[in-house]
């Protein structure tokens, strides 16, 4: 395996609200340039923790209490806020979930896009328009003119995600986290959208940590998946392994969980409240 | 073949616009162009559609939440089309909706005896508050609610549980119909399976007709009867689920179909075609 890009060394968190709830335990993880890791499980998992974390956008209730975020191979925790600036939303950029939300609706799809082009690439005006146009020509948006002459509201939901993916793309990030980038679309916007990340993602090298709950979504475009419970990592590898022959009872469970229209009697059966409770107790065990 | 419980013929409905003296609508945006749809007694029935195919307006019209154009609806034998509302009332006990939210449906500042019991009082479906409240009692072991949960408010209960008080509150009132609409869309796997399994359970128990109003076909295949696909408010194709997944007629529900990633590799997926975005 070539050097990673991006590493997560040993990280826990807890939440400063109340009791100093664990919300990440003891996480490691390696992300080769290039490659897709999916980080799945529930709601409450953790996975949302850890995008932060790597976006350095983690909410002051939560306090990293030991472990190290290596990008390129510097410890971004132990880096001043000035060379952190280079990485966060630059280096490592995101394509958020809700394109619904995420869009300023007050201002133009151009003042949105160029603001990176702008502000951390120093473009002029111009400049910064004519590469907007051509990052929309990229995501196949046919009207790129009209696109950044538009509000949010003037585009539809599938539009949205396509123009958040092009301002993702906009700074030529190394990593780029897809925070459940699907989710509130539409099935058949949603491929569109999976096969768009992909081709980007193909033909600017960038490696992409893709945080859903869908295995569906995982099985299609990751190639390596790790399975959170409760802030912990229960079960990691390449998907193909792990879909097919997962090892931890908790993976056999959530894939027995979701229904599947092609195996109608399949699916549907509920994780055992019986196993949630012993990983429970493994898990914060194995945090202390 | 089942006893009709409802049949709609040919609805229309508009947003919009304005309407003139005698009802009738100037301009405004026609969302359903005339649906027929049929749900047997006892009979589950997927609408499944994307977003702004009209399936939710549809539910809303049968339940008469929101007026028709045009067309007619049925209840039991009964023309509802028109039905004013103090004629409706009586119906309504026997026509209930189980919502996509339980956060913002369920009102926050009562405890869950207080929204189980009332409005079983207030149908007059329990005899006083004590028989109200041994029926609610009785319903908790059947939905799998410890009875702790009965002096809590609803953001005390975790998602599943808030769900399942707003199944509760829908079945106790023994409606011969429910309506869900995407109720299990914002739910963890597990949570969603254990919601549709006591859907299942109920409808099969109590003899409930349930439409059920989904964007994930895998959902209403695992609950579903029979199953109306509809785009753009019009129905494109209707049928049992197991010869409409089996052999799709319309090119639509062949593509919304193909959409749905299956967690197993298919290497091939991503790269098969589907129809731009637009139309």
């Amino acid at each position: 395996m070539t050097a990673p890009i991006l590493s997560i060394r040993a990280l826990s968190a807890v939440s400063e609200l109340g009791n100093a709830q664990p919300i990440l335990r003891n996480v490691s993880l390696d992300l080769a340039p290039g490659e897709t890791l999916g980080l799945v499980g529930e709601s409450g998992a953790g996975k949302s923790t850890i995008a932060k974390a790597l976006l350095g956008v983690l909410p002051r209730t939560v306090r990293i209490t030991q472990g190290e975020i290596l990008f390129e191979g510097r410890d971004l925790r132990a880096l001043p806020r000035r060379e952190t600036r280079a990485i966060f939303g630059d280096a490592i950029a995101l394509i958020p979930q809700d394109p619904m939300t995420a869009l300023n609706p007050g201002r133009r799809i151009e003042a949105q896009l160029t603001d990176g082009l702008r502000l951390r690439r120093g473009m002029k005006a111009r400049e910064a328009h004519k590469r907007a146009l051509e990052l929309l020509a990229e995501v196949h948006i046919r009207d790129p003119e009209r696109v950044l002459r538009a509000y949010p509201h003037q585009l539809s939901g599938g539009m949205r995600q396509r123009v958040l993916i092009a301002a993702a793309f906009a700074l030529e990030p190394k990593v780029i986290i897809a925070d459940e980038p699907t989710t509130a679309l539409d099935v058949t916007v949603q491929k569109q959208i999976l096969r768009l990340i992909r081709i980007m993602q193909e033909a600017h090298g960038t490696a992409v940590i893709f945080v859903t709950h869908d295995l569906g979504v995982v099985a299609q475009i990751c190639d390596r998946v790790m399975l959170l419970f409760a802030g912990a990592i229960i079960e990691s590898g390449p998907t193909a392994d792990i879909l097919s022959a997962p090892r931890h009872a908790y993976t056999r469970a959530l894939i027995a969980a979701g229904p599947r229209y092609d195996r109608p009697d399949a699916g549907l059966t509920p994780v055992p409240e019986a196993l949630v409770a012993e990983l429970r107790l493994q898990v914060a065990g194995a945090g202390r | 073949m089942v006893q009709d419980l409802f049949v709609a013929s040919d609805i229309e409905v508009a947003y919009g616009g304005k309407r003139r003296l005698n009802g009738e609508r100037v301009g405004g945006v026609k969302v359903l162009h005339g649906v027929d749809l049929r749900i047997g007694r006892g009979e589950t029935v997927g609408i499944v559609g994307e977003s702004g195919s009209g399936k939710t307006t549809l539910g809303r019209a049968l339940l008469r939440l929101i007026d028709i154009d045009a067309g007619n609806i049925v209840f039991d034998g009964q023309d509802i089309s028109r039905l004013p509302e103090q004629h409706m009332r009586p119906l309504r006990r026997r026509m209930q909706m189980i919502f996509q939210d339980p956060m913002t449906s369920l009102n926050p500042r009562h405890t869950v005896r207080r929204i189980l019991v009332e409005p079983l009082l207030f149908h007059s479906v329990a005899r006083d508050s004590a028989d109200a409240e041994r029926r609610v009692r009785e319903f908790f072991d059947r939905v799998g609610l410890p009875l702790s949960c009965l002096d809590r408010t609803p953001h005390e209960l975790s998602g599943g549980q808030r769900q399942r008080v707003g199944i509760a509150r829908a079945a106790l009132l023994e409606p011969d119909f429910v309506l869900a609409d995407e109720i299990v869309s914002g739910l963890d796997v597990s949570t969603q399976a254990q919601a549709l399994n006591l859907l299942k359970t109920l409808t099969r128990d109590l003899g409930l007709a349930m439409a059920f109003i989904s964007h994930d076909l895998s959902v209403i295949r695992a609950v579903c009867d029979r199953v109306y696909v509809m785009k753009s408010g019009l129905v494109v194709e209707e049928g049992r689920c197991e010869d409409v997944f089996a052999a799709p007629k319309s090119r639509y529900t062949r593509l919304l179909i193909d959409a749905i990633p299956l967690p197993e590799i298919d290497p091939g997926w991503l790269d098969r075609d589907v129809a731009p975005e637009g139309n």
